[in-house]
């Protein structure tokens, strides 16, 4: 049976299949509810909207690739967000090097999250939710705990909410861009090769003459920068940044990662499937508000919807 | 006889975390300004008391090499459940008691089953599960009300012979209940055999999947202890997400801090109690210095980062480098 297909679809992972279905699923559910839901202009604007969740998923993505996860998420998306907006009060120069300014913040703590993980060993899950409490604690230092009141330069706003290319919008564009820099990484690099035997054992990474801890670290800086790059997109998208804006993506972007079939003890998993998981659950978010459910009600049918999907295809293979 | 050292050496994380806590309580008793008396000790133990349930929740856990991200939203949830139904007469009371702690154990045994039986990972298992324990806390407290017998509340709040504090009675009561019992039994030696070495203690024939499976279900009874706490100091039942998130982010730091392994099969509930109380009263070190509190957050988070870098000292000791990998 599966000798017959052609190649394309038996390389296919199961996982990315079982999501793309979802995605049709949801989008046949969500039609029958209101037949907008098939419209262009809508779900234009779902992809819009999942541009900011897909990149901050693809920094997840490599760090849980390496078999490590990143709980820092939420204050590297507030912090990139809230330096941009600060840098441009420091008139035209300020404004120029907003965005840069911002991604380097990320970065920075991406690179404390990495020299925790990779040189000191400390267990990734409790090193990046201390990196998170610092940035938090600096963010709230910073602002005095008001919401800040710098705004997004015009660049910030112009990527988020502009288009270049008529029709389409700036930040499906970068989350393109990102994507397919992130698939090259991964498939066409030494580096990607090396993110994946990590994943795989990082012993036997190490022992084939492998620098793991120089990938780790900089794997863990990436995605910082990435997640700070999607805090100034979001902070462009609102004119500015805010005190708890991150918060709202840590989880979907660990679930739409996972969704999408990357195990999440690492070493397998591919961009496709992130790309499926992040429209999913951008899909589920968008159809639940739609239909006007209430955010308890929301709150159980995501942890619901991940439960079964993942009791699906996520299992690990039965011991011994 | 060399057994003390073989102790000593099982114990050490547990007695780092003890002598942590000593000494931030003394410096914080030092220099308050009301000095050691028994309404200082009670605030601070009230305080630390939630945290230390939680904290012993999530160890739980932790020692079958598992996480569990749902034991704040279990709080949360036990919390409001608690605000509608324990009250009333003291039947009616005590009735409602057991229901909470069973709905704890429920929630726990759920994490359990998913990840035990549904092979699935528990990071995400109990990310989802949590998501949905907050949904139905959202469901049962939209906003925040209701009432609990203030008659208990105070009772479990307050001095015993005017001097205990009568929380950390309980905690005491909960550790002889629940984990002395369990960590002396059959299963919670699998559970600990199992977090060190599942194939070998599988090889061994320990009961692993119903020692694990009692370990998420005690650890959701342990949280809804701490739901019920909370609802005996605040009178209320609240769904506050952020605070369901922080109580979990602070258990996985107190147990870090008392001295239980991240990767399982080390440590005690003794070390997380220590941890938790150490946590909170660093947090509160700001208070008797002075300090602007908005500058709490970021002194957490530096002692958190501190404290966990130098749980690293260990590798200078370490000859081989493959033994950086686990």
């Amino acid at each position: 049976m599966t000798e017959r297909m052609p190649s394309f679809v038996r390389r296919l992972d199961r996982a990315v299949v079982i999501a793309f279905a979802c995605i049709v699923l949801l989008l046949i559910l969500g039609s029958l509810y209101s037949s907008s839901f098939l419209s262009p202009e809508y779900l234009l604007q779902q992809l819009k909207v999942a541009s900011f969740l897909g990149v901050i998923a693809t920094g997840m993505m490599l760090v849980i690739l390496l078999g490590q996860i990143d709980l820092s998420v939420p204050w590297a998306v507030s912090t990139g967000a809230m330096m941009a907006c600060a840098a441009a009060a420091y008139g035209d120069v300020g404004a120029a090097f907003a965005i840069p300014f911002g991604i380097l913040c990320g970065v920075a703590i991406g690179v404390v999250n990495g020299l925790g993980v990779a040189y000191l060993r400390i267990p990734s899950m409790i090193m990046t939710l201390a990196t998170n409490a610092v940035a938090q604690g600096a963010m709230v230092v910073y602002t005095g705990g008001f919401s800040p009141q710098d705004s997004a330069t015009g660049a910030m706003r112009f990527l988020a909410t502009g288009s270049i290319i008529p029709g389409i919008p700036n930040v499906v564009i970068i989350w393109a861009l990102v994507g397919a820099g992130m698939v090259f990484v991964l498939t066409r690099t030494s580096f990607g090769r090396c993110v994946y035997g990590i994943g795989n054992r990082e012993r036997a990474a190490y022992l084939s003459g492998i620098n793991t801890r120089r990938i780790v670290m900089i794997a863990f800086a990436v995605a910082g920068g990435l997640s700070a790059l999607g805090g100034i997109l979001l902070a462009g998208y609102a004119s500015k940044a805010a005190q708890s804006m991150g918060d709202a993506y840590l989880l979907p972007a660990i679930a739409a990662v996972v969704l999408g079939g990357t195990s999440i003890i690492g070493g397998r998993g591919s961009y496709l499937g992130t790309i499926a998981g992040v429209i999913l659950i951008t899909l589920l978010q968008s159809i639940l508000s739609v239909m006007q459910m209430p955010e308890a009600g929301r709150q159980i049918i995501y942890g619901l919807v991940i439960i079964v999907m993942l009791l699906l295809y996520g299992r690990t293979a039965a011991e011994r | 006889m060399k057994d003390w050292r073989y102790w000593l050496s099982a114990q050490q994380g547990t007695l780092t975390a003890v002598a942590i806590f000593v000494v931030m309580f003394v410096i914080y008793t030092a220099n308050h300004p009301a000095g050691f008396t028994a309404n200082v000790v009670q605030t601070a133990a009230n305080k630390g008391v939630l945290l230390a349930f939680v904290a012993m929740a999530q160890t739980l856990v932790v020692i079958t090499a598992g996480i569990d991200l749902s034991v704040g939203m279990i709080l949360l949830l036990t919390n409001c459940l608690a605000s509608w139904i324990v009250i009333g007469t003291p039947l009616e009371t005590a009735m409602g008691v057991i229901a909470v702690l069973l709905v704890g154990a429920l929630c726990g045994a759920i994490n359990g089953a998913i990840v035990i039986y549904g092979r699935l990972q528990p990071i995400v298992t109990t990310i989802a599960t949590g998501a949905v324990y907050f949904g139905i806390a959202l469901l049962l407290r939209p906003f925040p009300g209701g009432s609990v017998n203030e008659d208990l509340a105070d009772a479990l709040t307050g001095r015993l012979f005017g001097v205990i504090p009568s929380s950390l009675v309980a905690l005491a009561g909960v550790v002889l209940v629940v984990w002395i019992p369990y960590s002396r039994s059959v299963y919670g030696r699998a559970a600990y055999a199992a977090g060190s070495s599942e194939t070998a203690a599988y090889m061994s024939g320990m009961p692993i999947r119903r020692g694990k499976f009692l370990s998420y279900t005690l650890g959701g009874l342990i949280a809804a202890v701490g739901g019920l706490f909370l609802t005996f100091f605040t009178y209320t039942g609240d769904a506050a997400l952020a605070s369901g998130n922080a109580y979990t982010l602070f258990s996985i730091a107190a147990v870090v801090l008392g001295g239980v392994s991240l990767f399982g099969g080390k440590g005690s509930a003794i070390g997380a109690i220590f941890g938790a109380l150490a946590f909170r009263t660093i947090g509160d070190l700001l208070f008797v210095f002075d300090f602007d509190p908005i500058w709490q957050p970021l002194f957490q988070g530096l002692i958190l980062l501190v404290a966990v870098s130098l749980g690293a000292i260990g590798l200078v000791r370490v000859r081989n480098r493959l033994e950086w990998f686990l």
